[in-house]
């Protein structure tokens, strides 16, 4: 069976077919609970508009349905709930919906589990990414789907309580960010490379911890620590055996930037191609029971991952500021020919950038994935929001990286107060353009000619 | 294994439908990127103008097909006007972010579920291609032969004993159009770079400061190079949109992109031919890699355990990643580059 993300890859590149999809008519779709164990001999009814039945069938072991439909229009598929087994729910408490078929097999979701989703709260205190991840490449039509069923709920919560809620867990995402950032800043500051392949040193790190959580069945607090040795050495060997013979070599900046491009499409595909295209989560804190203090819920994990983001970034800082290096570090950033001439050996600087860098980059990974899990293309789709948070703050700057990313965070997250979640990360992108425009420089960037 | 299968495969896609939109999207890029030094890494939105210009003139407005292409172009050259003017006077990599991030706003929009009820959101849009294949002059059902090439029901075969090629009518045309429309372009840039205007496009590329000192205005130039490609790469969306009788959202990723540039630089930027021997070749090697690897596996000659059936694609785009990585640091100048001409540097 072709993987749904692999389906997508191809269907961008136009490889696969599109004769059969004209002639398949029908809605699908598979049956899981919240580990996903697949679920059999559960009955779905579709009905046509008007509530005549059409047919009724039973999820078979693999936990998969289809119903095929003569036509395109619009059919009412319903979840028989006295058929699921032990305790199972549908979470939304919707077993019945309206689903337009247009002229494909088109996938319907019933997200299972034992509970009701508490007024759909933890969606939206989950960082952004899962419900954004869903909708990825991984059956397009369930994760709209998804989001077009749940939305309705978040709408009916408490303002201010859900406003509370979101600035907190945007203060998250942006330290998650702030992570990422702070490296590609500082990559760019001492080298000039703006560097499309930061996004999947993120994804690596949370592969690489998957591997020690899922395959090795270590605890998940020995795999953050884990990725993050594995994301420097991973920093430290590209610059090795990389960027610094490019340097060396003199390789224009454009050219280093299109390779950047092939070194992500590297990582990913060979994410996709030992891990899947499926959504892995670790085997701890997945389903946490969130704290309700009544004026925020948040999940434990979240205050913790946050708690640890906000010292790191703070250590990184202060190393910055305090220690020689940190000092060496600001210096070829702001100038690299005259930092070497003081005697700065600027190669050693950029070598520890790049291994910082790829360490942080690593722990907002893991980070990112206790949250929503690993998947391959997570990383591409934050350098998006890293790159706004970079330029924001103002390119080359770490401090700037910082106020970016948190800036960038909250303003993704309590965006969704007025515009519709799946499209949260257009307003940040339409930041970006915004200070382009005005201020290109960025907030702490200094004025300086840069057309 | 069944060589001949995989050469006709490899050499039917490596001059088909689907090559051509690449070859049109990367003329476009070459324009930018080749001959100005422009780094538009939105061209994939520039195609999605000119598919979802088609699709929602004739589906949604129901007006006639002609009137599609037109709002296609039109809106490819709108989206180069907004585009441009904040950022052609920016450094290159400015731009570069720029347009990845209005790249992937134009995706996120047409996915959405806000205005679904015309665009289809994530699913796409159809119905908007029949007017195009009714004016197609291969017929259904016709059927001859002729020496080695032949014609069983529409269906064009061409057999070269070592391998054949193999066209449906409807790709038939598609082709058609398609090559009419790389000639046409190929013709009107291969006129232009070697104009005055054209040197000055070069000119921008290798020393912004050294061609305004002349008293041009870069600013107008860069802007009408971001036009023209943005407008060649409307087509490439339309040669797309109507070889699959579809539009979706997704296929319009930064992905995409990345292989327009892969196939410019594979055959050589700021080349004329470059393009298209970039994307013939591109389609050869992408289908002769997946098609062995494929009939390997089936043939069992490579046991499952290493390697599945769905690991072929991410496989097949590794290699091609890594080729493009050790293109760009030991060839940056491709199959018919001249390396003096790309130095490009934005310091």
């Amino acid at each position: 069976m072709l993987s749904a993300a692999l389906a997508g890859l191809l269907l961008g590149l136009g490889v696969s077919g599109t004769a059969q999809a004209q002639e398949d008519v029908g809605v699908k779709g598979t049956l899981k609970d919240q580990d996903d164990n697949l679920i059999a001999g559960v009955e779905i009814t579709v009905a046509d508009a008007e509530g005549v039945e059409i047919a009724t069938v039973a999820s078979g072991e693999d936990g998969t349905w289809l119903v095929p439909l003569d036509a395109p229009g619009t059919y009412i598929v319903t979840l028989d709930e006295s058929t699921l087994p032990g305790g199972l729910l549908v979470r939304n408490a919707r077993p019945q919906l309206e689903v337009e078929v247009s002229s494909a097999v088109r996938t319907v979701l019933f997200p299972l589990d034992t509970q009701l989703d508490p007024d759909a709260e933890p969606l939206e205190s989950e960082s952004p990414s899962d419900s954004e991840g869903g909708e990825e490449s991984e059956e397009p039509v369930a994760g709209a789907e998804a989001e077009e069923e749940v939305d309705p709920d978040l709408e009916g919560t408490g303002g201010a309580k859900r406003a509370v809620s979101l600035l907190f867990s945007g203060v998250h995402f942006g330290l998650m960010i702030a992570l990422a950032a702070v490296g590609l800043s500082m990559v760019f500051g001492t080298t000039g490379l703006t560097n499309f392949s930061h996004g999947d040193l993120v994804t690596f790190g949370g592969v690489v911890a998957l591997l020690v959580n899922v395959t090795f069945g270590l605890p998940v607090w020995i795999a953050v620590i884990g990725a993050v040795a594995a994301g420097a050495l991973f920093g430290w060997l590209q610059d090795w055996g990389l960027w610094s013979p490019l340097r060396r070599r003199g390789t224009g900046l454009i050219s280093m930037m299109i390779i950047s491009i092939g070194v992500a499409m590297l990582i990913r595909f060979a994410t996709l191609f030992f891990f899947g295209g499926e959504r892995e989560r670790y085997t701890q804190y997945v389903g946490q029971e969130p704290w309700d203090l009544g004026w925020l819920v948040i999940t434990p994990k979240e205050v913790y991952t946050g708690l640890i983001a906000a010292l790191v970034c703070s250590a990184v800082g202060a190393a910055l500021v305090f220690t020689r290096l940190g000092k060496a570090t600001r210096a070829v950033a702001d100038n690299p020919s005259l930092a070497a001439s003081t005697g700065i050996d600027v190669n050693r600087v950029v070598r520890l950038v790049w291994t910082i860098g790829g360490a942080l980059a690593a722990m907002s990974g893991v980070f990112l994935s206790i949250n929503d899990g690993v998947k391959f293309d997570m990383g591409q789709h934050l350098l998006l929001l890293v790159f706004s948070a970079v330029v924001l703050g103002g390119l080359g700057t770490a401090f700037g990286a910082f106020i970016g990313a948190m800036l960038i965070g909250v303003f993704v997250q309590m965006s969704t107060l007025v515009v519709s979640p799946e499209l949260k990360y257009v307003g940040a992108l339409a930041v970006l353009i915004v200070v382009m425009l005005t201020r290109p420089q960025g907030i702490l960037g200094r004025r300086e000619r840069i057309g | 294994m069944d060589w001949h299968f995989v050469f006709s495969q490899a050499l039917t896609q490596a001059i088909g439908p689907t090559m051509l939109i690449y070859a049109l999207a990367a003329i476009g890029l070459n324009v930018q990127f080749g001959y100005t030094g422009l780094l538009n890494f939105g061209q994939a939105a520039f195609a999605a103008m000119g598919a979802y210009g088609l699709a929602l003139t004739v589906v949604a407005a129901g007006l006639p097909f002609g009137w599609g292409v037109l709002v296609g172009f039109l809106a490819a050259v709108v989206m180069a006007l907004l585009l441009g003017i904040p950022t052609l006077r920016l450094r290159a990599d400015y731009l570069a972010i720029v347009t990845i991030a209005a790249a992937e706003i134009v995706r996120r929009l047409a996915r959405s579920t806000v205005w679904a009820e015309y665009t289809g959101g994530s699913d796409g849009m159809r119905g908007f291609s029949e007017p195009f294949f009714a004016m197609s002059p291969y017929s259904k059902d016709a059927t001859w032969s002729f020496g080695f090439v032949s014609m069983d029901h529409g269906r064009l075969i061409v057999d070269l004993w070592l391998f054949d090629f193999q066209y449906s009518d409807r790709d038939l045309w598609v082709m058609t159009v398609g090559w009419a429309l790389v000639a046409v372009f190929l013709l009107v840039i291969g006129l232009l770079v070697h104009s005055p205007w054209g040197r000055v496009l070069k000119g921008i590329r290798e020393d912004e400061e050294a061609v305004r000192s002349l008293g041009k205005n870069v600013f107008a130039y860069k802007m009408q190079a971001l036009v023209i490609g943005g407008i060649i790469g409307a087509a490439a969306g339309f040669v797309f949109a109507l070889s699959r009788a579809n539009v979706q959202p997704d296929t319009f990723s930064t992905d995409f992109t990345f292989y327009f540039y892969v196939v410019l630089i594979l055959g050589g930027a700021a080349r004329l031919f470059g393009p298209v021997l970039g994307a013939a070749l591109f389609w050869f090697l992408y289908n002769l890699f997946s098609q062995s690897l494929n009939q390997a596996i089936r043939a069992e000659l490579i046991p499952s355990s290493v390697l599945s059936g769905t690991q072929v694609g991410p496989l097949v785009f590794f290699l091609l990643g890594l080729g493009m990585v050790l293109l760009l640091i030991f060839r940056p100048q491709g199959i018919l580059g001249n390396r003096r001409e790309l130095m490009l540097d934005v310091r």
